[in-house]
């Protein structure tokens, strides 16, 4: 299985498109939250994505595995088309895994039981198989210590990498994180950073809305910038924080650096 | 021995003697401050004035094992109209040299919710032994197999009855009430009205005319020569009752649940039914615990109202024997007997209820 998933890796192009995005829209009631979105995210690639709070960046992400309906437009992930077919649905959430800012651990169950949820029920992995492939995934966000324990007795930043975690369980090809580091204290958001940029080292394609600077230089490929629902700019990180072109950027980066 | 040593050297350090011991309970529980202090004095005070007289009147001054006549006599309880009816009041017009049936598919009902208590005992062969269990109770109290006499639904009452009622209505009533809550927040706006319709309507109407209309209302719509059992009807009676407010209290903790619980289990590729069963209900549910629980008790409760359309059940049974002349004027014995045995439910279903909260619990 993963020998096959390695080779297949190596037949594509680097330049394939993983998610394509284009001219979607997206309405709440009478509001156009996105306006118009163009991405092309390709294979391995890791995008971060900042602006200012209700410019549609979480919105942006939710289209891309169902959880939010786009209303105009087509979006594209690994070659399946985002329709109202649920088995496209179920195919599309199969490979992208989300980790949200305030984790959504189910607070019921122990953290192997929140790993292992997914693989038993959706996959239909085998518990004893599960459990090995949860342990070793707590194991990759240093963890496994933890196990047995229940979300609500772990700090914030070793929840959200049992979130991280929980998400890899079901082995997606793109990861989605909408500012997983905001809602934690600042002495745990180097944690959590530290296992997303291992994650990025081995090749995982990520979509990141932050605003850690140092988290996009170190480990984006390109950092977008939204405001008011569009994608207004977008750089490599070097490009981006020290020669943005456009002045709502300026604006932004000068606001947030301080 | 070394900590004595040191405790007399630092000897200051010593707890006074008035924060420990009786005298410190005492003081920290039933004296801190005047108000308390007060109220400490009125409780004891009735406390003086009610106890030892009810210890008169129920045990030194109460007769057992008498006639009604012996009874007029003296100034204590009169136990005797339990001791002389408890199996009529117990198993009401169940033929006499039978009633060691019902009894015994009482012990099975309750042995089988003892074991059940026990979460660890939750898996399948305890749903077979209820499915076995809930045949042989049906047998037991029906007979007219295996060398079993027939005994028709409507000799039985007093307490099976009144057991049968609630543990089925209560058992029953519980899932429809989930199903309820689920449809009325379903996106399907057809299953929502439809809910919605039931929940408000049923709760909008007493359960007395509800046993009413099930007794002689539903009779007149059924085709001629096709009678449905009475107890039945009143079982559905009660069932549909409770149901609507148990969906009530059900989507009361719905809602409580944030809508990352839902995402998540979305975004992890997870159905509907796998959604609410898996995360949703099993936290929705703990959270109302507590008023699902008032709720079972009050429906325990109003078994009783059976009463009204003719059904013998606890209630009913004793009624009866307070109105033959001699066990007349007893009420007080007779109703405290039954408010004990009622009490019983009820506690252990509270008790219990408390017991599974703690263990469901998994915050630190
Ligand atoms: N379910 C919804 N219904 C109606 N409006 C919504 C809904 N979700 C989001 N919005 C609105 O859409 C806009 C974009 O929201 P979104 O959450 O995408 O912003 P964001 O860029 O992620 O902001 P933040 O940095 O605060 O997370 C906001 O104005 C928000 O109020
Ligand atoms: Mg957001």
């Amino acid at each position: 299985m993963n020998e096959e998933l390695t080779k297949n890796a190596e037949n594509r192009s680097s330049d394939e498109a993983m998610i394509e995005i284009i001219d979607m829209h997206k309405w709440f009631g009478d509001f156009h939250v996105l306006q118009g979105i163009n991405l092309t995210v390709g294979k391995k690639e890791r995008i971060v994505i900042c602006g200012p709070s209700g410019s549609g960046k979480s919105t942006l992400i939710r289209c891309i595995n169902r959880l939010e309906e786009h209303q105009r437009g087509r979006i594209v992930v690994d070659g399946i088309e985002l329709t109202n077919n649920i088995k496209n649905i179920e195919k599309i959430r199969a490979e992208v895994g989300i980790v949200f800012q305030h984790f959504n651990l189910f607070p019921h169950l122990t953290i192997v039981e929140n790993l292992t949820l997914g693989p038993i029920w959706v996959r239909k992995v085998p518990k004893a198989k599960a459990e090995e492939m949860a342990m070793y995934y707590l194991e990759k966000v240093h963890i496994a210590e933890q196990a047995k324990k229940y979300p609500g007795q772990l700090s914030g930043g070793q929840q959200q990498r049992v979130a991280i975690a929980r998400s890899l369980c079901m082995n997606p090809k793109i990861m989605l994180f909408d500012e997983p580091t905001s809602a934690l204290d600042p002495e745990m958001i180097k944690e959590v950073l530290d296992v997303m940029v291992e994650l990025a080292q081995e090749g995982m394609t990520m979509i990141v809305i932050s605003h850690e600077m140092g988290f996009a230089k170190s480990v984006a490929h390109k950092v977008l910038f939204m405001d008011f629902g569009q994608i207004v700019e977008g750089n490599t990180p070097e490009e981006f924080f020290e020669n943005p072109q456009n002045e709502r950027t300026k604006l932004f980066l000068s606001q947030v650096l301080h | 021995m070394q900590e004595t040593a040191q405790a007399t050297q630092i000897g200051d350090l010593k707890p006074p003697v008035t924060s420990v011991g009786v005298i410190g309970w005492a003081k920290n529980n039933l004296f801190n401050g005047w108000f308390n202090s007060i109220l400490t004095i009125v409780t004891l005070f009735f406390l003086w004035k009610i106890v030892p007289p009810l210890l008169q009147w129920a045990f030194f001054n109460s007769v057992w094992h008498t006639t009604g006549k012996a009874c007029r006599g003296i100034d204590g309880a009169c136990w005797s109209i339990i001791y002389t009816n408890f199996r009529f009041i117990i198993f009401g017009f169940f033929p006499y040299e039978q009633q060691w049936r019902p009894l015994l598919a009482m012990f099975l009902l309750f042995g089988l919710l003892f074991y059940s208590r026990d979460r660890n005992h939750w898996k399948k062969p305890l749903g077979y032994a209820w499915i076995v269990g809930l045949f042989t109770m049906g047998l037991l109290m029906k007979g007219g197999l295996f060398g079993l006499t027939s005994v028709e639904s409507t000799q039985w009452g007093g307490l099976p009855l009144t057991l049968l009622l609630s543990v089925f209505g209560l058992t029953a009533a519980y899932p429809l009430g989930v199903i309820l809550a689920l449809g009325r927040q379903s996106k399907m706006h057809g299953v929502k009205w439809l809910c919605v319709l039931y929940i408000e309507l049923i709760r909008g109407v007493p359960l007395i005319s509800l046993l009413f209309m099930s007794a002689i209302i539903f009779p007149l719509f059924l085709p001629e020569g096709i009678t449905i059992n009475k107890i039945l009807r009143a079982q559905v009676a009660i069932i549909l009752f409770t149901a609507s407010y148990i969906a009530e209290v059900v989507r009361g903790g719905l809602q409580g649940m944030s809508r990352g619980q839902y995402e998540a289990a979305e975004s992890m590729g997870l159905n509907y039914y796998q959604t609410m069963r898996l995360v949703i209900l099993p936290q929705a549910l703990k959270i109302v615990i507590p008023p699902t629980v008032s709720i079972l008790i009050s429906a325990f409760k109003d078994t009783s109202l059976v009463v009204i359309i003719a059904l013998w059940d606890l209630m009913k049974t004793t009624q009866s024997v307070l109105s033959n002349p001699e066990w007349m004027g007893f009420s007080r014995e007779a109703y405290l007997f039954i408010a004990i045995l009622y009490f019983l439910g009820c506690f252990s279903m509270s008790n219990y209820s408390r017991k599974l909260e703690k263990e469901l619990s998994t915050e630190d």
